[in-house]
């Protein structure tokens, strides 16, 4: 690396050309309500809304290495104390969000203290187990949750009832989420769960508490899964034990997967891929299952790095072969 | 079939049928065909039931050629995937997408409840012959939602309460899947047996998709009680009646069960373990009235089974809008007329051989069989009614004021006359 | 608790048993989390059903379900899987992809309706045992399981493959630097898995019936026994199997408001603090 290069002007961290991709990128996101019906406007909303919780869930798992299978309980909880403290307790949706992901943040704190010492298979079992926990408690706690027949409310603030505001309120919700998700993997923190993904020993060694690391880390990450949850109970006005479900979890898993690994923005990537390819072939057959099936699989198999991770690895080979000449 | 299948053969028959007439006469004539958002779990745990709905649906449009007050009708399906999130996704595609004049479906009544959550904001007629959620037609009734040929989860268990009393029944234990459904079913068992001076020594709940009732069973064995009552839909009764018979119980305590638990649905795939189990609904498969011998033949002959409560409920279900649509020309886009016509639409052709109108609250009003499961000279089984009740409503003998008073059934309010 | 309702719970184990053993054996050995173990459970049961009700014959459906699954199993391990060796969380997710499919085909062949596998005559009805009526079925479901762990207890400790997947359990490199083919232990391995599967779902098919979900209940027990036990530990998965299946029983009678916490609550305590489970021993690799 050459000393002499000038270095970039950096803007909230980013350099002018990233600053300016990431303007179009926003500005072509704010301009989908103009153009798209309000059914199309709803899916993209969804999009916005499961790209956060890929992202969350990528923070444990692209960058310390710890795949999660509970993040959908996480995001739900936020779902059922937010639809409660609206539709029961009165509160205003202001309040009834943060309520959400102050609860979010707790449940993951309190599986992050079970799970912080384990990893791989296990990890991904003991949160799995966690999140059936909280999915069992959803369920059988009539009184608090509605058990079965879920909970529904009103929980949208008047000025976000129509579909074009509450989608663009979710934008600069996604973007400002997205941003303070990116600041927090680059910065020092960051690199040591990175550090702690690439060789967890050699990180001890070095003197770093490994997981007192992890229980931040995964704290953050249901912290943001929370914000998600949230926007999706605002968005449905409705939340059942199916949001806390283990097919919540896998599909935000599949999600990740899909958009790619450690690639962060994979998330709404892998959440665009997934919602429209649902939805397109819902409309030709009943076998959507099969379909997601084989797609799991085949990603498993010859892109796992995800479509985002796949793209960069074709590039770099390309750069690598337009330097070698 | 699936909707692709289903929309290219309406465009052939309606290619067919506009053949011979003057294109901009044909253009004023049609008005568009009538779309109907068909929502039922294809997946899923209840998905037998989905797959019996859209066949007691397309049952009745086959009989009319696919044709409603002289428009087209085009059925879209979709998947609920036995889940409400899931319902609430394909409801909003249906309307927003699919620019349904109606929805109609659902199985589960959480489903049910969260679409009809989101109709209410849309104002989108939503049928659910099906849903039996008592509170959506009593004291949450929202107005576009309506239940024809449904019926409320304790209409029938209200009269089903009067005939064991009248059987010299004493004391009763019931088990029931832990939901809204069971407890509304046993309530109002409860309610009505416990005012006439019988006792509920005890109630079983227990969590949906039960695999094992050994411990439950174990306890009602050490009963004394005269009968036992059974609230189960889906795999749930196929087990419990199963494991009741070889635990030995068969033949030692009656087993009264609710309609879904001797549905065939459940009994077709059963044996000798469900001879003899009474239950009360308004629709039995084996009843002697010659409409409703010809619909379970023409069913039969047709599917390849006897009709279940999910065929029979669907087709009356559409039966029923369509004759409402008939009376008012078939603009199905003026929702209030629409929604007016239906509840006050008497369904005329009905399979149960009887017309049947729906009371002030949206609610049908029906007579309440009695009904046997036994074995058919083919060896089969299907319910055949022992006893009738004519004219019961969702209220039973209360006074609709007072009984709505009282709070809805659940798991700690099932009616229980303090003796 | 009586009689009785320890009966239900030792029945209950029983089945867990089958079914975990060969999770556990495929977990212990390939270090796979088979997330398709319960969608094989329940494949094995429905072909179980349709060969015993068309030949009329309960062990010709036990073996036609063994033999189905262990097919399957045959072309998940070869098929799919050698696609992903080594990487822990592909295989995972390649194996839960495989459950979705399966899933699916089964509702499309079978559809959505309970089945039950018709048991023969002679197990039919019930006999006194320890002073209370119980069905005879149960009863051999029971014995049956307590046969399985005779048999592979005698074929892990007592025969050169059981000697060689319990040194693989521990390192499998080692075995493979000996000049072993521990490719093809390994595939043995995986098909004696999947056939417990299937055969466990003939058994558990003919008194807890069949249908759409029964996988992922299975499979949702079969992880909690597996993680209790122990990886790779047959003493472990029996024990693991007893305690699951007699919380089970216990919670539904004493404490039906906490269904799976009875269980999942002690599994997830144990994982936190004793992630090897009761009987696991880490693997030297």
């Amino acid at each position: 690396m050459t000393g002499t290069e000038p270095q970039p002007i950096r803007i909230v961290g980013m350099t002018g050309r990233s600053a300016g991709a990431v303007l179009v990128v926003l500005a072509l996101a704010a301009a989908l309500p103009l153009v798209l019906s309000k059914y199309q406007v709803g899916l993209a909303t969804e999009i916005l809304i499961f790209g956060v919780l890929a992202m969350s869930i990528d923070i444990l798992a692209g960058f310390a290495g710890r795949t999660s299978l509970g993040h959908g309980a996480i995001f739900g909880v936020s779902g059922y104390v937010v639809v409660y403290a609206s539709a029961q307790a009165g509160l205003s949706p202001a309040s009834a969000f943060v309520l959400g992901m102050i609860a979010a943040t707790a449940v993951a704190a309190v599986f992050a203290l079970l799970a912080v010492r384990t990893s791989g298979v296990y990890f991904l079992l003991l949160t799995l187990a966690l999140g059936m926990i909280v999915w069992g408690i959803c369920l059988r706690w009539t009184q608090v949750t509605g058990g079965e027949n879920g909970m529904r409310g009103d929980v949208r603030p008047a000025f976000l009832v129509e579909h074009r505001p509450f989608y663009w309120a979710v934008l600069v919700a996604t973007a400002l989420v997205s941003y303070a998700m990116w600041r927090f993997v680059r910065s020092p923190f960051g690199l040591t769960l990175l550090g702690i993904r690439d060789s967890e020993s050699r990180m001890k060694s070095l003197g770093y508490n490994v997981p007192l690391h992890l229980f931040v880390g995964f704290t953050v990450s249901g912290f943001f899964a929370g914000i998600a949850g949230a926007l999706y109970a605002m968005f449905n006005n409705f939340v059942s034990p199916s949001t806390v479900a283990l097919a919540q979890s896998v599909e935000g898993v599949l999600m990740m997967i899909a958009g790619g690994v450690g690639t962060l923005f994979g998330g709404f990537v892998g959440a665009a891929a997934i919602i429209t390819l649902e939805n397109v072939v819902s409309a030709y057959t009943e076998r959507w299952q099969t379909v997601l099936g084989v797609t799991f699989i085949l990603i498993m198999i010859c892109a796992p790095e995800g479509i985002i991770g796949t793209l960069r690895a074709i590039a770099a080979r390309g750069e690598e072969r337009y330097k070698g000449n | 079939m699936n909707r692709r299948q289903f929309l290219k053969n309406s465009t052939a028959a309606f290619a067919a049928a506009g053949t011979g007439v003057a294109p901009w006469r044909r253009a004023i004539a049609q008005a568009g065909p009538i779309r109907i958002g068909l929502l039922t779990p294809l997946t899923g745990v209840v998905a037998s039931g989905g797959k019996e709905m859209v066949e007691g649906v397309q049952f009745y449009l086959d009989q009319v050629k696919n044709e409603i007050a002289g428009r087209k009708v085009e059925l879209i399906i979709e998947d609920d995937a036995s889940n409400p999130d899931t319902a609430l996704q394909k409801a909003r595609r249906l309307v927003e997408q699919g620019n349904c004049h109606m929805l109609i479906g659902d199985l589960l009544a959480n489903t049910g409840l969260a679409v009809a959550n989101y109709v209410k904001g849309t104002g989108t007629p939503y049928f659910i012959p099906i849903i039996a959620a008592d509170d959506l037609t009593q004291r949450q009734r929202i107005k576009n939602v309506i239940r024809v040929a449904g019926y409320s989860a304790s209409a029938f268990t209200h009269p089903f309460g009067d005939w064991a009393l009248k059987q010299g029944y004493k004391k009763i234990a019931t088990i029931s899947q832990d939901y809204t459904f069971g407890h509304e079913q046993c309530g109002g068992l409860a309610q009505v047996f416990t005012e006439g001076g019988g006792e509920i020594v005890q109630q079983f709940w227990h969590p949906l998709n039960t695999a094992d009732f050994s411990p439950y069973l174990g306890q009602l064995a050490d009963l004394k009680v005269d009968a036992i009552f059974a609230m189960e839909t889906g795999a749930d009764a196929t087990r419990l009646i199963q494991q009741y018979a070889s635990f030995g119980l068969k033949g030692k305590i009656p087993l009264l069960g609710a309609m879904n638990a001797t549905d065939q649905s459940v009994i077709r795939t059963l044996g000798e373990e469900c001879d003899g189990i009474i239950a009360a609904a308004h629709f039995a498969e084996g009843s002697d009235n010659p409409v409703t011998q010809k619909f379970s033949k023409e069913y039969e002959a047709k599917y390849g089974k006897i009709p279940s409560l999910y065929g029979f409920s669907m087709y009356s279900g559409i039966m029923w809008i369509a004759e409402a649509l008939e009376k008012m020309g078939g603009k199905v886009e003026d929702r209030d007329a629409f929604i007016d016509t239906v509840l006050k639409t008497e369904l005329t052709g009905s399979p149960l051989g009887k017309t049947v109108k729906l009371d002030s609250y949206g609610n049908p009003i029906y007579d309440v069989q009695i009904r046997k499961v036994v074995k058919r000279a083919d060896g089969k089984y299907w319910n055949v009614p022992i006893a009738s009740y004519p004219g019961v409503s969702q209220f039973w003998k209360y006074d609709p004021e007072t009984y709505m008073k009282q709070p809805p059934y659940s798991r700690t309010f099932q009616g229980i006359k303090k003796a | 608790m009586s009689t009785f309702q320890i009966l239900n719970g030792l029945t209950f184990a029983a089945l867990l048993f089958v079914v975990a053993s060969g999770f556990t054996l495929i977990f212990g050995l390939l270090r796979i989390v088979n997330l398709a173990h319960g969608a094989l459970y329940l494949l094995g049961g429905y072909v179980g059903f349709t060969v015993a009700t068309r030949t009329g014959s309960f062990a010709l459906g036990g073996l036609g379900a063994m033999a189905a699954i262990a097919a399957i199993g045959l072309v998940l391990d070869q098929g799919l899987l050698r696609f992903v060796r080594g990487n822990d969380l592909r295989q995972v997710l390649l194996t839960l992809g495989f459950a979705f499919v399966l899933n699916d085909l089964m509702l499309v062949i079978w559809g959505g309706d309970s089945f039950t596998v018709p048991i023969p005559q002679m197990l039919k009805g019930g006999m006194r045992v320890f002073g209370v009526f119980y069905p005879t079925y149960r009863l051999f479901v029971l014995v049956t399981g307590i046969v399985v762990f005779a048999g592979l207890w005698g074929l892990l400790n007592h025969t050169r493959l059981g000697a060689l997947i319990r040194a693989g359990v521990d390192d499998a490199e080692m075995v493979e630097a000996s000049g072993v083919n521990i490719r093809r232990v390994f595939l043995v391995t995986f098909l004696l898995g999947s056939a417990l599967a299937g055969l466990g779902g003939l058994m558990g098919g003919a008194f807890l019936s069949l249908y759409p979900s029964a996988d992922a209940e299975i499979l949702v027990f079969s992880l909690a026994i597996v993680i209790i036990g122990g990886r790779g530990s047959l003493v472990g998965v029996g024990v693991g199997s007893l305690l699951v299946g007699l919380l089970n029983t216990l919670g539904q009678v004493m404490f039906p408001e906490l269904a799976y916490f009875v269980i999942f609550g002690p599994m997830a305590l144990l994982l936190a603090f004793r992630p090897l489970g009761l009987f696991g021993r880490a693997a030297t690799t």
